[in-house]
């Protein structure tokens, strides 16, 4: 069906059905209780976990599959978001057009960025794409904000006006984006004891996009084409010898992340109709890399569990704080409990990013599969224990 | 024409600093086929220890004096730092004032430490695996030094004062019969990595030492064969490498307020200059270091900014594009580095 095999027919269903759940998932906890701050199901984030995982698949069509690492794919989001926040002031509030321009715009400038990176491979690779990504971050901050040609609004950062033109603009719309009606930040809370679950128009519009950016994912990674990309990861020369040309698949997968990447970009436009430089940063394009390696490179789903990971683990790291932790370790004896304390002090609150760092080493150094490797080791272990448990069993009558 | 050798001498400290670090980055990279993503974290430990010497030697005790009142009419509190009471006030207000300088002491064997600490402990584990793997482990790294720098050390910039002496302008100019006022520290700073920078090249040129770690570099597996243990002497390397981006971060510290993300925003700019100067060529490195400098500071002049606005931000990468596009091995690269 689709065009798909059983496994990843499979596949696609459980994120489909995880992603349209996701409101009953991810708030597991009733809402009063203690444990409520570990509930991610609002939509603000659910949105963040869905659009920075559309980022990482399309990371990952590059990087896991011909292993070009780009260090500047932050500057297609940001110029996906600008694109659509100029929809937005232009002709409406209307996400459908925004996100088409962000889509487009963002695969015209990766064309022009791909054509002239992918000329040198490697490390020199990456430094290019990082030497264009900070390029552009100065100069939408400084130069395309003068007042007479503004297109970036500089460091206050894009947003719509009431004197923007908006032609089609209507009489009684309300100044939020919406889709043909349905606006973005529209949310219905459901009680069911004391549970609370929030439906948020932005996260469906959202979810459905990733569902099928993910579909179009899948079918990249099993067609012809996804193959070369993986020829040109494992033996560039081999596949210039057999007379393929590696440098436009290269290109094209170049050009399909990018397109990803802005269509992140749009959508956090459309979920927060404002666009600004610092989306454009290297250490934006560095986070994106970390997303899909801590989830595992060139795997399908990997991407998506990386920056679910990161983001979850985020926005919960930097929420606990001393008394949370003290509370926590209440049953230990005092002089104890304090040191405890003082000893994860450092990695939570704000200094949720060293635990990442640590968490990244960590992961490279021994786990290059990234989560979904370590998963399978799991499932492996658990497997050939189950076995050895069989064959000492079978080999004790022997002694 | 004093414009322009101000342009060109504004240009320096930039240039050396980002010389010094390229060196750096390159002398890894020559020796252990590593690239080096956390060598601005280095740079950044060593203006920190800059800063941390700072506030050490102020440490103070406080004595109330009786025959002086406050303001609110209480007694008064003095302030006096240790290093005064140990020394004799006048000693000690200079070693105070001279902590800048005095951080290199503290920097060398700080930098050295810590150098040998990362390889043993990361590095050596990623020499075989790729060049990807070794930027993503040492990014890595650099976000965790940062943040602890950060924690320790909070995430506001740091005054670090030059000593008074050399704090001042002085004219360089006077003595060629034209107006040239530039920033002591500045002149310091430059004439300091020239010294470093010589330093290295000497040490590597005329000893024994040197001489294997060059031999390594062009053909590490005949050194070996030679019976000499060039890991060790690499590791050796890696930990001068950090010493030196350490010794920039220390004598930086004045005329940038240290924060701990001076690191990260001097690496990808180093990293260029790198790419630009050559893979793995360590005069290419020293030279590109030093004309990017001059061309961005150059850049930054009211003149290039009015006819080509932004020009000042971007002029480096826009340089580096250029010259990957036209010349692959960057100014100076050595063939077969870095190709497949």
């Amino acid at each position: 069906m689709l065009g798909l095999n059983k496994n990843d027919l499979t596949l696609l269903a459980i994120v489909a059905v995880l992603t349209l759940f996701a409101p009953f998932i991810l708030n597991p906890f009733p809402a009063d209780s203690a444990m409520a701050q570990f509930n991610a199901g609002y939509p603000d984030l659910m949105q963040r976990f869905i659009i920075f995982g559309i980022f990482a698949i399309g990371f990952n069509i590059l990087f896991g599959l011909t292993g070009y690492l780009s260090f500047g794919h932050a500057a297609f989001l940001g110029v996906g978001s600008y694109a659509s926040v100029w929809m937005f002031k232009l002709l409406s509030y209307n996400v459908v057009p925004a996100i088409l321009l962000a889509v487009i715009v963002a695969g015209l400038f990766s064309v022009l960025i791909g054509y002239v990176s992918l000329r040198r491979s490697g490390i020199y690779f990456s430094i290019l794409t990082l030497a264009f990504a900070q390029m552009s971050f100065a100069l939408a901050y400084s130069v395309l904000s003068n007042p007479r040609f503004n297109l970036t609004n500089g460091e206050t950062g894009l947003q719509v006006y009431k004197n923007d033109p908006q032609i089609f603009h209507g009489e009684n719309m309300q100044d939020f984006p919406h889709f043909f009606g349905i606006y973005m930040n529209s949310t219905h809370t459901m009680n069911v004891g004391a549970w609370s679950f929030d439906f948020n128009a932005g996260y469906y519009l959202c979810a459905i996009v990733m569902i099928l950016a993910f579909y179009l994912s899948i079918r990249i990674f099993r067609s012809p084409f996804g193959m070369m990309l993986r020829a040109i990861k494992s033996n560039q020369t081999r596949m210039s010898y057999t007379g393929l040309n590696p440098r436009p698949h290269t290109l094209a997968a170049f050009v399909i992340s990018g397109m990803y990447a802005g269509l992140a970009g749009g959508l956090m436009a459309a979920m927060d109709p404002l666009a600004g430089a610092e989306r454009m940063q290297w250490t934006a394009s560095g986070e994106v890399v970390l997303m899909t390696i801590l989830g595992g490179t060139g795997t399908l789903i990997g991407p998506v569990l990386g920056a679910g990971f990161i983001k979850y683990f985020e926005n919960i790291f930097s929420k606990i704080n001393d008394t949370i932790l003290h509370q926590w370790f209440a049953f230990l004896p005092d002089g104890i409990e304090d040191f405890v304390v003082f000893i994860i002090h450092p990695f939570i609150g704000k200094g949720w990013h060293l635990t990442l760092g640590i968490l990244f080493m960590l992961v490279v150094v021994f786990l290059p599969g990234g989560l979904v490797e370590g998963g399978q080791r799991i499932g492996k272990w658990i497997k050939s224990r189950g076995k050895s448990d069989d064959s000492t069993a079978s080999t004790e009558p022997a002694e | 024409m004093d414009a322009l050798i101000l342009q060109i001498l504004n240009g320096l400290d930039k240039g050396s600093a980002y010389a010094l670090i390229a060196l750096g980055l390159t002398l890894i990279f020559g020796t252990l086929g590593v690239v080096n993503f956390a060598h601005g974290a280095l740079f950044m430990i060593g203006a920190f220890c800059a800063v941390s010497l700072s506030k050490l030697l102020q440490f103070s005790y406080v004595t109330i004096d009786e025959t002086q009142k406050d303001f609110l009419g209480n007694p008064l509190k003095v302030e006096t730092p240790y290093i005064e009471s140990w020394f004799g006030p006048e000693l000690g207000a200079s070693i105070i004032d001279w902590s800048v300088p005095l951080s290199i002491l503290l920097a060398i064997p700080v930098m050295i430490l810590v150098g040998l600490i990362m390889e043993r402990g990361l590095i050596k584990h990623f020499y075989k695996r790729e060049h990807a793997d070794q930027i993503l482990v040492t990014f890595g790294l650099a976000i965790v030094l940062q943040e602890i720098v950060k924690y320790y050390f909070g995430a506001n910039p740091i005054q670090t004062p030059p000593p008074d002496a050399l704090m001042g302008v002085s004219n360089l100019g006077a003595w060629f019969g034209f107006d040239l006022p530039y920033p002591n520290w500045r002149i310091v700073y430059f004439c300091f990595s020239a010294l470093v920078i010589t330093g290295v090249f000497a040490f590597l040129q005329f000893t024994t030492f040197g001489m294997v770690v060059r031999a390594g570099m062009a053909d590490r597996e005949t050194v070996g064969l030679l019976g000499i243990d060039i890991d060790k002497r690499f590791t050796v390397m890696f930990a001068i490498a950090a010493c030196v981006a350490g010794l920039a971060g220390v004598m930086y510290a004045p005329i940038n307020p240290p924060n701990y993300h001076m690191g990260m925003d001097f690496l990808v700019l180093s990293f260029v200059v790198v790419v630009v100067g050559g893979m793995g060529s360590l005069p290419g490195a020293v030279l590109a270091g030093f004309l990017l400098g001059i061309l961005e500071s150059f850049a930054s002049t009211t003149w290039a900014t009015t006819t080509l606005p932004g020009i000042n931000q971007i002029i480096i990468y826009l340089v580096a594009i250029i010259v990957l596009l036209t010349r692959p091995r960057g100014l100076m690269g050595r063939k077969g580095v870095m190709e497949e």
